[in-house]
């Protein structure tokens, strides 16, 4: 019987230059693996791999080397161990994400409670082409949001609590866009100019600058091929509902409009941005 | 700088960070509880990052003042011993 090489490279399995062998690419969220499956794909890697595996550049996992007659067995003792194989191909790729929320100080979302949230929408979706989703805790960007076909951007809005300010001029000063300043031991904020990085509300020695967690979003990136930064379209979102609803808006887009083997700037680039900054717009509206 | 009773000072201009931040923290870790260090500091990367390092190791800051001539002092109440 033919091998239907496309089915596999769906499942994850991507055939190498060497014949009848694959290097399978594993189903990982942002970046994150237990212990146990970590131990998992060590023993795969062993047994039926050639004892390594690759990094992927988008926080994947990949077992090089797996032979085609050993496929059911490898994914017997994935799943044993709690592991799935990824997707390839022309559907929503690895939601990548940062560590935001979970250890790391300069967090303003909890990056992988959304891409979390994200995989389990969409992962695997078929589409007219691949359609890569990231979510970064920052404006540090570690995880390089504009970058994505959707990225997420974790901010924070700034609400000043006169009662607790001691007028000390921290804020001012940790403030990297000039966006504070402090006239009479009052804070007045610019919002033309705050980018919504949060620094002020950790520096803040009383905590007399509340932040509230946002979500910056960014469409239409891509970094292979053709490099495209991504672009936003709506001011930061308040809350997950309305974020999903605009990535819902986004993706539904995508699949209505791109034509097969179109990224999502490409498909931009050929009907132009308005109709989808219509659909978002409600989206975010509601 | 009347309304503060400083008790100790510490210059972290001649570092860059971290060391600037090490620096005032040797300096915190040598006063009582509840004394004053004024900690003088270049503007850019140790105005913008010291003062939320040392909130963050849990001292209380009171002022940060300019002094006109690209330089800083944080005034900064030592918490705990």
């Amino acid at each position: 019987m033919a091998v239907d090489y496309a089915a596999l490279k769906a499942g994850g399995f991507m055939r190498q230059k060497q014949k009848n062998t694959f290097s399978l690419r594993l189903r990982v969220v942002g970046g994150t693996l237990t212990t146990e499956q970590l131990s998992t794909i060590i023993a795969v890697a062993k047994q039926y791999g050639h004892d390594y595996v690759h990094l992927t550049s988008r926080q994947g996992v990949e077992i090089p080397f797996i032979k085609l007659e050993d496929i059911e067995e490898v994914k017997a003792a994935l799943a044993a161990g709690g592991v799935s194989p990824g997707v390839c191909g022309p559907r929503v790729r690895t939601v990548t994400a940062c560590q935001a929320g979970k250890c790391c100080p300069s967090g303003c979302i909890d990056a992988y409670a959304i891409a979390e949230g994200l995989d389990q929408r969409y992962f695997g979706r078929q589409l007219p082409h691949k359609f890569k989703f990231g979510v970064t805790g920052c404006q540090n960007n570690c995880l390089k949001a504009e970058e994505n076909d959707v990225g997420v951007k974790g901010g924070m809005t700034l609400n000043w609590v006169e009662d607790d300010c001691i007028s000390c001029g921290v804020c001012e000063k940790a403030c990297r866009r000039k966006a504070i300043t402090m006239e009479d031991g009052k804070i007045i904020i610019n919002d033309d100019l705050c980018n919504y990085c949060g620094r002020c509300v950790t520096a803040c020695p009383t905590n007399a600058m509340e932040g509230t967690s946002g979500y910056l979003v960014y469409f239409g990136g891509t970094f292979g091929n053709d490099i495209q930064k991504g672009t936003d379209l709506v001011p930061i979102l308040r809350d997950e509902e309305t974020l999903y609803r605009v990535t819902d808006a986004a993706i539904d887009y995508f699949a209505e409009n791109a034509q097969p083997g179109e990224r999502f700037a490409k498909t931009l680039e050929r009907l132009g941005w308005d109709e989808l900054r219509e659909k978002v717009k409600e989206a975010y509206h509601g | 700088m009347a309304e503060f009773d400083v008790n100790e000072r510490v210059d972290i201009t001649d570092v860059v960070c971290p060391v600037t931040f090490v620096k005032a923290k040797v300096a915190l870790e040598e006063l009582d509880d509840g004394e004053i260090l004024a900690v003088h500091m270049n503007d850019g990367e140790p105005v913008q990052n010291v003062p939320r390092s040392i909130k963050e190791d849990g001292h209380q800051i009171l002022k940060l003042i300019d002094n006109g001539d690209s330089t800083y002092d944080l005034i900064v109440r030592k918490v705990g011993d």
